[in-house]
């Protein structure tokens, strides 16, 4: 299956929060207004006034942070795009809504069995060949669905047709790594609460240089202590011989 | 410390209501879940219960590892004195780790999933076979101390007899733990501030966490020769001291460098919380005790020693908290402070772990006259056996 993603231009969208219905609905979650991504709600619709509305949702990032960290494999990365999250594997650590650059993993902290949410980028509807709920439900194609490349060519003609429409950049082709929903804006991305300061890599790559070097500190090091206790200890023996030699001949004598 | 326990009802009474306030905090975490207990937030996920408990708990710990390392591989004999406080308090410290762990943790009924389900590109999937293996090793370290006072003889000689692999093993499964705390820090470069931030975190925890380990050494043996009315180990604590300036001096070079690599100094300078915080970190934690403790006369008056040994402990604190907690808030935007009842936990925690501490000192052989009688059969090696 050709990978998925989404392009949503914020140009387009009137704040209507069709999107956020349709995904409630879509994902069983209880209907409501809210602005800010939680537990039931996968995707928001947040008012930045002069008619400018930014949606927030998972970026389903190509090389996910949030997989990367989970100590016990509950988020995957699948072939066509969508990032997973196994509830029954997770054991609450939480770590994934820390490392996330994006703020977008949430927690049902009213639970005390409680799991971490967030878009699933209607995994079930992509197997059945369907767009994402959200991106059906979009009134003015501000969301669009489609095949990873396409929708990055989309955005990249948009671009050249009319720069001065748009801030020339394509959110989200290359922070972290890039992701699978790309947004277009009139507006500074900064402005509009999205993180400006991301490098290029995919964060996983940070903690992975520290952890690769586990191999090398336990056979460097595990050899340089036994080194160092052989050496310092056999001195220490063979002097308390030598001690002992001498106090025998001492003796004799 | 007997005292404490045994006569002074005070002590008692703080005891008994930091236990109350604890089990009321436990059954509220435990029957309504973390966001009744806690202040986290989806925008602040972790707190005072990683910050401290965590954080900061293995770090103090770090004494054990540090202590065998200089008796069992380097062979330096004086150490020997001071070796199972050490040990005991890296033990327990492990223990109250995986306890307060127990809180934090959303589902921690599924804590052994580390077990079976394995993510090696996670960092905290390392912590937990650290934290799971150390605690093991350090269990089998601790061991002698009770079959002695069981007079279990073969058991001991089995331990006794692998106690230099056990060591070695320690010191790499502690090295690796407490660098990888810090490098559970390094997936955030965008979130914490960048006078912590810096790709060599996980050695600074590790640098700081030998200091500390070093200063809850002189910290514990200062407290416990006061509450049993024993006499201090001087010589070998001042000499401790002096090691501690060594690790401060590295300390501070190693941080000075990487401001300079990484071009932070202008946050250092700028006035802001952050920045104060740091300079009470780096001041009152490092510098000034590294200047107090370079000073003789300082190093080996008891009180002189033990101040300095405390603001090195303090220094350790507030650098982990300023890593989990002050350097996130400010990306974060979620003014973060724990609820009293995170708070009543963590006291709660500390209680049990002097309490621990205090008993086993009082009922097992950790400071007692065999521990130095042992140490002059221990200091030979196996292999000598045969030469008597």
């Amino acid at each position: 299956m050709a990978r998925k993603a989404m392009l949503i231009d914020i140009t387009r969208c009137i704040g209507c929060g069709l999107c956020r219905d349709a995904c409630k609905e879509q994902n069983g979650l209880p209907a409501g207004e809210e602005t800010k991504l939680n537990a039931n709600a996968y995707t928001v619709v947040q008012d930045y006034g002069h008619d400018v509305y930014v949606r927030r949702l998972c970026m389903h990032c190509e090389v996910p942070t949030c997989v990367s960290v989970c100590p016990v494999g509950a988020f995957t990365k699948t072939a066509d795009g969508p990032v997973l999250y196994e509830e029954s594997k997770c054991i609450g650590c939480r770590y994934c809504m820390q490392a996330c650059p994006y703020q977008v993993p949430t927690y049902t902290w009213d639970q005390t069995e409680p799991r971490v949410r967030k878009c699933i980028f209607c995994h079930s509807r992509l197997a059945q060949g369907l767009p994402t709920a959200c991106a059906e439900a979009c009134p003015t194609g501000a969301t669009i669905f489609g095949d990873r490349e396409e929708l990055i060519a989309e955005a990249q003609r948009r671009l050249r047709e009319e720069p001065e429409k748009y801030v020339d950049h394509i959110y989200g082709l290359t922070e972290a790594g890039g992701s699978s929903v790309f947004f277009l804006s009139a507006i500074p991305f900064e402005q509009l609460g999205f993180p400006g300061n991301l490098p290029k890599h995919p964060l996983p790559l940070l903690t992975w240089n520290a952890l690769s070097k586990i191999p090398d500190i336990v056979a460097v090091g595990g050899t340089a202590l036994y080194g160092l206790w052989w050496i310092i200890n056999r001195r220490d023996e063979v002097g308390r011989l030598h001690a002992k030699l001498k106090e025998m001949e001492d003796r004799k004598e | 410390m007997k005292k404490l326990l045994g006569q002074l009802t005070f002590w008692r009474a703080v005891l008994v209501m930091l236990l109350g306030l604890g089990l009321y905090a436990t059954y509220v975490r435990f029957t309504q879940g973390l966001g009744a207990a806690t202040n986290l937030s989806d925008q602040f996920p972790w707190g005072l219960w990683i910050g401290f408990d965590i954080l900061c708990g293995v770090g103090l710990a770090a004494g054990g590892f540090t202590l065998c390392a200089i008796v069992y591989i380097f062979n330096i004999q004086a150490y020997k004195a001071v070796i199972r406080p050490a040990v005991l308090t890296a033990f327990l410290g492990y223990l109250l780790v995986i306890f307060a762990l127990l809180y934090d943790l959303g589902r921690p009924e599924r804590i052994w999933h580390a077990i079976v389900m394995w993510n090696p590109s996670s960092v905290m999937f390392e912590v937990a076979w650290c934290v799971m293996l150390y605690t093991t090793v350090l269990a089998l370290e601790f061991s002698p101390i009770l079959f002695e006072k069981l007079g279990w003889e073969r058991p001991l000689r089995i331990v006794r007899a692998i106690t230099v692999p056990l060591v070695i093993v320690g010191v790499l499964l502690s090295t690796l733990h407490q660098s990888s705390l810090g490098s559970l820090y390094l997936i955030v470069p965008e979130k914490l501030h960048p006078l912590w931030y810096s790709s060599l975190l996980p050695v600074f925890f590790f640098v700081s966490a030998i200091g500390a380990g070093c200063a809850m050494v002189i910290f514990e043996s200062f407290m416990s020769s006061r509450a049993f009315k024993r006499e201090i180990e001087m010589p070998q604590l001042a000499q401790l001291g002096r090691v501690l300036v060594v690790i401060l001096m590295i300390y501070t070079v190693m941080k000075l460098q990487d401001l300079a690599d990484r071009r932070a100094w202008v946050h250092v300078v700028t006035p802001t919380l952050e920045a104060m915080l740091y300079w009470a970190e780096m001041g009152l934690g490092v510098l000034l005790p590294m200047i107090l403790l370079a000073r003789p006369h300082v190093r080996r008056h008891p009180t002189g020693l033990f101040c300095s040994a405390l603001l090195v402990v303090l220094g350790f604190v507030l650098n982990r908290m300023n890593v989990s907690i002050t350097g996130m808030e400010a990306w974060a935007r979620a003014g973060y402070f724990p609820s009293w009842m995170e708070i009543a936990v963590t006291m709660m925690i500390v209680a049990l772990g002097i309490t621990a501490f205090a008993l086993a000192a009082r009922h097992l052989p950790v400071f007692s006259p065999t521990a130095r009688e042992e140490k002059t059969t221990m200091t030979e090696s196996p292999h000598l056996a045969w030469a008597e």
